[in-house]
């Protein structure tokens, strides 16, 4: 009795497909019916025609391995709806098969990153946290933040907002190095999930996908190949082909996913080039110092022990003229820099205490506040290379199209004047963990366009505005104009004095508001 | 509103209660739709093994319009047995009405097999369905969690549990059903609706194996089959004898089994939204799609499954906030809302009350 119906309508299903050009379909349906019905009832296993969904089938594939990539992965093996889902890694990065923690002692990496407090909370969700604290690792609790005209200055405390900290500074391969181990801890298979190729060619389905010849093969190839031309081909450099329900591109700002997806981007490059390097002091550094000079500003962050790393903007010819001149003579200059060049050192007046005094009575009194103008450390050694990089500013038109996702750099990059970079793309990778937990919660379909669509609603949002504020902070810290330059000291007093405008600033920042005016 | 208050108070499932002393339902009635109230009294004096729900002096059937004194009739005769079956002159009757004894309207399923082929457009006809399915999910997904204790964390909840999708349509709601573990069957009276169904449901392992028959609730209740759930939404306003109907859906659940229903509501909020907003205005259905006069109110609802031996333990509506284009789970259940019952475990008694 139950297997009338199925045959009904399967027979019904063929003789109505018969009639149209899709003779292969109607034979594969067909068979596959007659499959199911022999089938016992109850059976639970993703059974096509009695073949399992094969090795090189995965639910998600995330293509490029670094930092925003490797938190996808780590997010979704950790969150209890998402954890069974087949997630492969693509990077040929080797530091991908390290299974150590990175040591304390030698140089700090040049290529750092300031996480925000609500990049640590992601973190220590998905349980990556604890391995970055075993490694190499500087929070710092204060910042300060003048200009060159040496008419305002501002400083900013966590405990302004009752935190312990601001921000802590990571090295970028720390950082990936703590995703991986705490992917490691979590699948034992953890070198079937990384595959140590590259990209070549991405296909995704469509409908000329569904031609096959038709009977000539056994129901089981069939099956897997109308299964197959709903999913998405990766072809890989090692001659390897994957098919995935849904690819995430998390390969960065030159992403070769989002060129084949064919999705536009805007953005424009900014007319400068940033330095980084790590330098020395005598003693430890525990803020973080930002400089806003005529051609670009330049930032002293704390990374650990006595060493500081430097992001230096400035426009490209200055930017060679830095890299190849003498370590001394460049140490000089970042003294210079940061200290008495280009303007004097700016101090608070009667006005000043007049407006605290004022706005305290709005919330209470910020204590850094009350701080005084501090000369940043002097830096008495260069002990890494120096590397320079062009900046621009992107952003993608799209987030996501069919079974595409971009995340991190694939998706936005901004200019790094505020640290902000790398945590919006950790946002990305939290909400796109969570809308695919949310998918499989409704037994969605992961590479669904609607669901997908949830994801780049809930961060585009936050992503355009953030980009757009560090934006207008380039464009209007690039001009050195006289009225511009005393607008812009009216800024430095006004988030200096103004405790609530201060603490709005700051929660922004860290990632704990959404706009730093309105809440 | 004794009912809503009951039924929609808190996400915890109520104890079970028995139904309500005859003089409050009495109450509840009153505000019944007149043509429904003397379909549900005309029906209820002869009804076998049911509970008496009203004073038998309230009018007799030849008062009724032409085409409820045809419900009513019907329904006297072809009483719904209670399992084992052993009908009394049910079987003749039931071939000699036809289409009044099923629950097929063929004006309504020609409305439907027109525009069969959009079912899988989001943006098509169906695109409200699209848009709601998330949400009408997660409340089944809750509620049936509940009701067979499973894990609400586990990524397939609902492994090993026989569910039926009775209007299955393209299977928007059997597919994800699938994907969450069920063994789904889906059943549809539109045949073009299957066949599109099965073919847009083999291209994932996962729901490859839905099986889909083109057939109505009564036929498979004749063939004695029974189901862990049955979940039957947006169906109930477009069936001929919505009574009738929800005696097919509780036939069909295993006793202590789970029974969700979703509808629209017959009230002028839901004229203006769902009748005036979506077909005329905004387009998303075909005009003509929802009759306001066979739309279904929760009380009626309630009633109609507690004859049927199905309590209704959780009630929600659905809201649309237009601007973030998104459907949310509310208490208001003025427009759409869905209803979720459990069938009484033992066979309801042979002697009335």
């Amino acid at each position: 009795m139950t297997l009338t119906p199925a045959r009904a309508s399967a027979a019904a299903a063929h003789a109505l497909l018969r009639r149209t050009r899709c003779f292969a379909a109607a034979d594969r349906i067909r068979k596959a019916s007659r499959a199911f019905s022999s089938a016992p009832a109850g059976a639970s296993e993703p059974q096509v025609g009695g073949v399992r969904a094969g090795d090189d089938e995965l639910d998600v594939a995330i293509v490029g391995g670094g930092m925003v990539g490797l938190a996808v992965a780590c997010a979704l093996s950790n969150m209890p709806l998402t954890k069974h889902l087949r997630v492969a890694v693509i990077d040929s990065n080797p530091a991908l098969k390290s299974t150590n923690y990175l040591k304390k002692d030698g140089i700090p990496d040049s290529r750092v990153s300031t996480v925000t407090p609500a990049t640590i909370s992601f973190f220590r969700d998905i349980g990556a946290w604890e391995h970055i604290l075993q490694q190499r690792h500087a929070f710092f609790g204060k910042m300060q933040v003048w200009d060159y005209t040496g008419l305002g200055y501002t400083r900013y405390n966590a405990s302004d907002v009752c935190k312990e900290y601001l921000g802590c500074v990571v090295e970028n391969k720390v950082l990936c190095n703590s995703l991986l181990l705490r992917l490691q801890e979590q699948k034992e298979d953890i070198e079937k999930m990384v595959y140590p190729t590259r990209l070549v060619s991405l296909a995704f389905p469509s409908k000329s996908r569904n031609v096959g010849v038709a009977g000539l093969k056994p129901p089981s190839t069939e099956a897997e190949e109308l299964r197959r031309s709903n999913l998405v081909k990766l072809d890989l450099s090692d001659g390897q082909t994957l098919y995935s329900k849904l690819v995430v591109g998390a390969d960065g700002s030159k992403s070769n996913v989002r060129q084949i997806a064919g999705i536009k981007t805007t953005g424009w490059s900014y007319p400068q080039s940033a330095i980084i390097c790590t330098v020395e002091h005598t003693a430890e550094n525990d803020t973080a110092w930002q400089r806003f000079l005529p051609s670009g500003p330049i930032a002293l962050l704390p990374i650990g022990d006595n060493f500081s790393n430097i992001v230096w903007t400035m426009s490209p010819e200055e930017a060679s003229r830095h890299k190849s001149m003498s370590s001394e003579d460049f140490v000089m200059s970042v003294n210079r820099a940061l200290d008495f060049g280009y303007g004097p050192h700016p101090n608070s007046s009667s006005l000043d205490h007049y407006v605290e005094r004022l706005f305290s009575d709005f919330g209470g009194t910020a204590a850094s506040t009350k701080e005084c103008f501090e000369v940043p450390p002097r830096a008495i050694g260069l002990i890494s290379e120096r590397m320079a990089f062009p900046l621009s500013l992107m952003h993608s038109h799209d987030y996501v199209s069919k079974r595409l996702a971009l995340v991190g750099d694939a998706a936005h990059t901004v200019h790094p004047l505020a640290g902000q970079g790398v945590n919006l793309g950790f946002g990305d990778a939290a909400a796109l963990a969570k809308v695919i937990s949310e998918g499989v919660s409704v037994g969605a379909d992961i590479g669904d366009l609607s669901l997908l669509n949830r994801y780049e609603n809930d961060r585009k949002g936050a992503n355009v505005a953030m980009a757009a504020v560090l934006d207008g902070f380039q464009k209007m810290y690039s001009v050195d104009f006289g009225p511009l330059n005393v607008l812009r000291a009216a800024a430095f007093h006004g988030a200096q004095y103004i405790s609530p405008l201060k603490k709005n600033i700051i929660s922004y920042a860290m990632g704990d508001r959404k706009s730093p005016l309105f809440s | 509103r004794p009912l809503r208050s009951d039924a929609t108070d808190s996400r915890a499932p109520p104890p079970w209660s028995p139904p309500a002393p005859l003089a409050q339902q009495h109450t509840m009635l009153r505000r019944v739709a007149p043509p429904l109230r003397r379909a549900l009294a005309s029906s209820a004096v002869p009804h076998r093994g049911g509970a008496r729900l009203l004073d038998p002096g309230l009018s007799s059937p030849h008062a009724l319009p032409p085409q409820w004194r045809r419900w009513a009739s019907a329904a006297a005769a072809s009483s719904l047995p209670p399992p084992p079956p052993s009908p009394p002159q049910g079987p003749p009757r039931h071939a000699g009405g036809g289409s009044a004894a099923s629950s097929l309207n063929p004006a309504e399923v020609a409305k439907f097999a027109a525009i069969a082929e959009t079912w899988w457009d989001s943006q098509g006809p169906f695109k409200p369905l699209h848009l709601m399915n998330p949400t009408r999910l997660s409340f089944i997904r809750s509620t049936l969690c509940r009701h067979f204790r499973r894990d609400p964390y586990s990524a397939k909840p609902l492994e090993g549990l026989k569910v039926i999708d009775v209007g299955c349509g393209g299977g928007i709601l059997s597919e994800p059903l699938a994907r969450m573990g069920a063994t789904v069957t889906g059943i549809d009276a539109v045949d073009k609706n299957i066949k599109i169904a099965h073919i847009h449901a083999a291209s994932d392992p996962t729901t490859a194996s839905i099986e889909y028959c083109c057939t109505t609730a009564e036929d498979l209740v004749k063939e004695n089959k029974q189901f862990d759930a049955v979940i039957s939404l947006e169906v109930i306003e477009h069936v001929a004898n919505p009574l009738e109907f929800c005696q097919s859906l509780s036939a069909l659940t295993v006793p202590n089994g789970a029974t969700v229903i979703s509808t629209i509501n017959r009230s002028m909020r839901a004229y203006a939204a769902a009748i005036v907003g979506a077909e005329y205005i905004l387009r998303w259905l075909p005009i003509g799609t929802h009759e306001w006069s066979k739309l279904v109110t929760p009380e009626e609802l309630v009633l109609a499954l507690q004859r049927a031996s199905i309590s209704v333990e959780e009630m929600a509506g659905f809201f649309y906030n237009p601007l973030t284009r998104e459907w949310s789970l509310s208490d208001d259940t003025s427009i759409n809302y869905i209803a979720y019952g459990i069938k009484k475990s033992e066979a309801p008694s042979a002697t009335p009350q």
